[in-house]
């Protein structure tokens, strides 16, 4: 009788605990199971939306990784992103946080102005980048001429192309630094007391103070900026329409990651081959590849985190 | 007996629900010319105009079919990208479009090989139009592939030199250049610097310079893009050498491929007012028949001349032959009133006063051999310059292929390649985007 009443107290525990995960549960399932394991079966397809999916084996591999000749470009200026973009990001939003904290007058106007760009669309964002650094009519470049700074040609030149998105999205670094702020604003006061008491430099306050406080928020910011730079696809693609001069008329071809392939990112080769060419299977194998990277990045960040993560946060 | 029905019943609804997501999935709804044009009904058109003119002209042309067609409504949606196009055929639905039309005819291979849109064949058989005597012979060849004709040509385009008379007089240039070498020195001659800019540019042969894509340029050199079995043609046309090598000579002599794509930069975009060669920017350009009402809404203040393109000295024989493309219709094989849809489509394809009448509007060339001929084509003298370039024997058109326009984008991007100097062998160049080609293709298949 007792073993009994122990098994339906068991049955019925794990029923209410699967009752309580019950909406993760189905959540998990049809927004990432189903599609992960979708893409995954599509991936050895082909299949174009209107014939049936016919098996091709490893077809679509092959020809992602041997003979699309944008796959490559896209994943190294992907990559750039993430390592230079991202790392510039944390490190600009964590200046603009302490420059804020630390300004006696005037705090509410900086932090809006600081903040405002932030709201902006990317596309309208991009598109006012687009024309303050157009080589020929842009203010910018009026200025540094007139300066006799030779003066690049910013969305218009594949060397140039890249730092100047990386400047857009300084700009735009309102959400970081605001997340900066409140944790620079968390930092105990009596901890720098005592180092200033043990008469530590500037410096050696942010080194053995600062930065062991607020690294939960830097990595934070580091996990999400690599997620952001993964799936960059906006601000790209309008800065490469725009340069280009191809604006619209449906019939006009447009080159992806004008100029020279070199604003080409993974996520606009989904587009590209998933709803351009209507491949299917071929674009499967890219947002494989980027879920593959997000997760190396991840992992990575995860397993360095005893570095960057107080002893107390273990 | 209860649990028996029970079970069926859950059979039924898992068998209904499978074939209700595969349907989903794979865009087949099946096959539904069996509506009753004769009945009320309301038919979904997307198309691609979207300056209002245009869209006003459209308007005109659906009031028109609906004094023929009083219990047809066309619910019109403009400016629509093949992209968008494409992929609401894939999916149905209620407000997916029963007609498209589409700017380019790039796509026809892929609209006809994938099924997105149904041949059309069976419905001129049933009408009596034979589109043989209806369409032009170069806008027949591009409606269709592989003997499935799943669209028709909805007015077509044809590509040619437009001019600034005044410029050309200051500079002391007699007449339009008729062959690619009159027209570098021409173009040299009208080319004049302001600093380590251009005050006017001769002509901007950037890949870039909107309608200066490889494959404009190439129709003036009668290319053959694949052979009879399918295999590019890039590396073994001379065709194809010859053109890249003129248009690099251009880039060259006119500037630099940096200095031209900064003075690019600053020119108005390709579908607004303040386009390069309606500012007198650029000194001549090569551009479509709708270019020349476009030019004179705006005013531009010199004369425009119009001419055929140059072609290569040693073809100067064929001179007034130019590159044909065109607008598109078709119907969607997700459509449940397939034979309404064909009501409007014959209509707005293939009634004569119809197809002139929105030529007139749109400023484009008629895609009828009856329109072509009609007295009440009304058109400025020079348009009739692009209606010559259409009728002329050795104008091209670029062949549909299984994956649409993925061929002519390939070329395109080795032309980018090319003429910035990122790749300088231009044989080795040519190879490799053959092979590209022919790899693309096998993707697609």
């Amino acid at each position: 009788m007792s073993t009994v009443t122990l098994a339906s107290k068991r049955r019925r525990s794990a029923l209410r605990t699967l009752a309580f995960l019950s909406p993760w549960l189905i959540g998990f399932s049809v927004f990432f199971a189903y599609p992960l394991l979708s893409t995954v079966y599509f991936s050895f397809m082909r299949y174009d939306g209107f014939r049936p999916p016919t098996w091709s084996g490893t077809q679509n591999w092959t020809y992602v990784f041997q003979h699309y000749p944008l796959f490559w470009p896209a994943l190294r200026n992907t990559l750039w992103l993430v390592l230079v973009m991202v790392g510039l990001r944390v490190v600009f939003g964590l200046g603009v946080g302490i420059l804020i904290t630390k300004i006696r007058t005037g705090t509410g106007v900086f932090r809006t102005l600081f903040y405002l760009p932030y709201l902006a669309p990317p596309v309208a964002a991009t598109m006012a980048f687009a024309f303050l650094l157009n080589p020929g009519t842009g203010p910018v470049n009026s200025i540094l001429e007139n300066a006799g700074v030779p003066a690049p040609a910013w969305f218009n030149d594949p060397a140039w192309s890249k730092p100047a998105l990386t400047l857009l999205a300084l700009w735009g670094i309102g959400d970081l630094m605001v997340i900066f702020m409140a944790a620079l604003l968390d930092v105990p006061k009596e901890q720098y007391e005592a180092a200033e008491l043990d008469g530590t430099s500037p410096w050696q306050r942010f080194r053995y103070v600062t930065l062991p406080n607020i690294s939960p928020i830097v990595m934070f910011a580091v996990v999400t900026g690599v997620i952001q730079a993964m799936q960059y696809y906006t601000q790209p693609l309008v800065a490469g329409k725009v340069a280009s001069g191809v604006i619209q008329g449906a019939g006009t071809q447009f080159e992806p990651g004008y100029p020279e392939k070199s604003t080409l990112t993974l996520p606009q080769l989904v587009y590209n081959l998933g709803f351009q060419r209507f491949d299917y299977g071929a674009a499967c194998v890219v947002a494989l590849v980027l879920f593959a990277l997000s997760m190396a990045f991840t992992a990575l960040l995860m397993r360095r985190r005893g570095g960057l993560v107080q002893a107390g946060d273990r | 007996m209860p649990g028996t029905s029970r079970k069926t019943a859950v059979a039924l609804a898992t068998s209904a629900s499978i074939a209700l997501l595969a349907t989903a999935c794979t865009g087949q709804s099946g096959s539904a010319a069996d509506d009753d044009p004769s009945k009320q009904t309301t038919l979904t058109f997307w198309h691609a105009w979207s300056a209002p003119g245009e869209v006003e002209a459209v308007k005109e042309l659906i009031a028109g079919f609906r004094k023929k067609h009083p219990n047809i409504d066309v619910k019109a949606v403009g400016n629509m990208t093949d992209d968008k196009i494409n992929q609401a055929l894939r999916a149905g639905g209620s407000n997916s479009p029963d007609v498209i039309s589409s700017f380019t005819t790039n796509n026809v291979g892929k609209f006809c090989s994938s099924g997105a849109l149904v041949d059309l064949d069976p419905f001129f058989e049933k009408s009596g139009v034979d589109p043989e005597k209806t369409f032009p012979k170069a806008m027949n060849e591009y409606t269709r592939f592989e003997g499935n004709r799943c669209s028709v040509p909805l007015l077509g385009d044809a590509y040619g030199l437009y001019y600034n008379k005044t410029a050309f007089e200051r500079a002391g240039v007699q007449s339009p250049p008729k062959t690619w070498s009159e027209f570098e020195s021409v173009a040299k001659k009208l080319t004049v610097p302001r600093g380590n800019s251009y005050k006017q540019l001769g002509f901007m042969p950037n890949y870039h310079g909107w309608e200066t894509t490889t494959e404009h340029y190439l129709g003036q050199f009668s290319p053959t893009y694949f052979d009879d079995n399918g295999k590019s043609q890039v590396a073994e046309d001379p065709a194809f050498e010859a053109a890249f090598t003129l248009q690099k000579r251009l880039v060259d002599e006119l500037g630099g491929y940096r200095k031209l794509e900064t003075y690019r930069a600053t020119l108005g975009d390709e579908w607004g007012p303040e386009h390069p060669f309606h500012t007198g920017q650029v000194a001549m350009q090569l551009d479509g028949e709708w270019r020349l009402g476009m030019a004179l809404e705006t005013d531009p203040g010199f004369e425009i001349g119009v001419a055929p393109l140059p072609v290569p000295d040693d073809r100067a024989d064929e001179y007034g032959k130019g590159y044909i493309t065109g607008t598109i219709a078709g119907i969607a094989a997700t459509s449940r009133k397939q034979n309404a849809a064909w009501e409007l489509v014959k209509y707005m394809t293939t009634d004569t006063d119809a197809v002139v009448g929105f030529s007139n509007a749109i400023h484009n060339v008629p895609s009828t051999l009856a329109a072509l001929k009609s007295p009440k084509l009304k058109y400025d003298p020079r348009f009739k310059t692009f209606l010559d370039i259409a009728a002329h024997p050795d104008s091209t058109t670029t062949p549909a292929s299984v994956n649409g326009g993925v061929y002519l984008s390939t070329i395109q991007q080795f032309g980018y390649d090319y003429e910035s100097g990122k790749e300088t062998d231009l044989k080795a160049g040519l190879a490799k985007t053959a092979r590209q080609i022919d790899t693309d293709i096998a993707q697609a298949k």
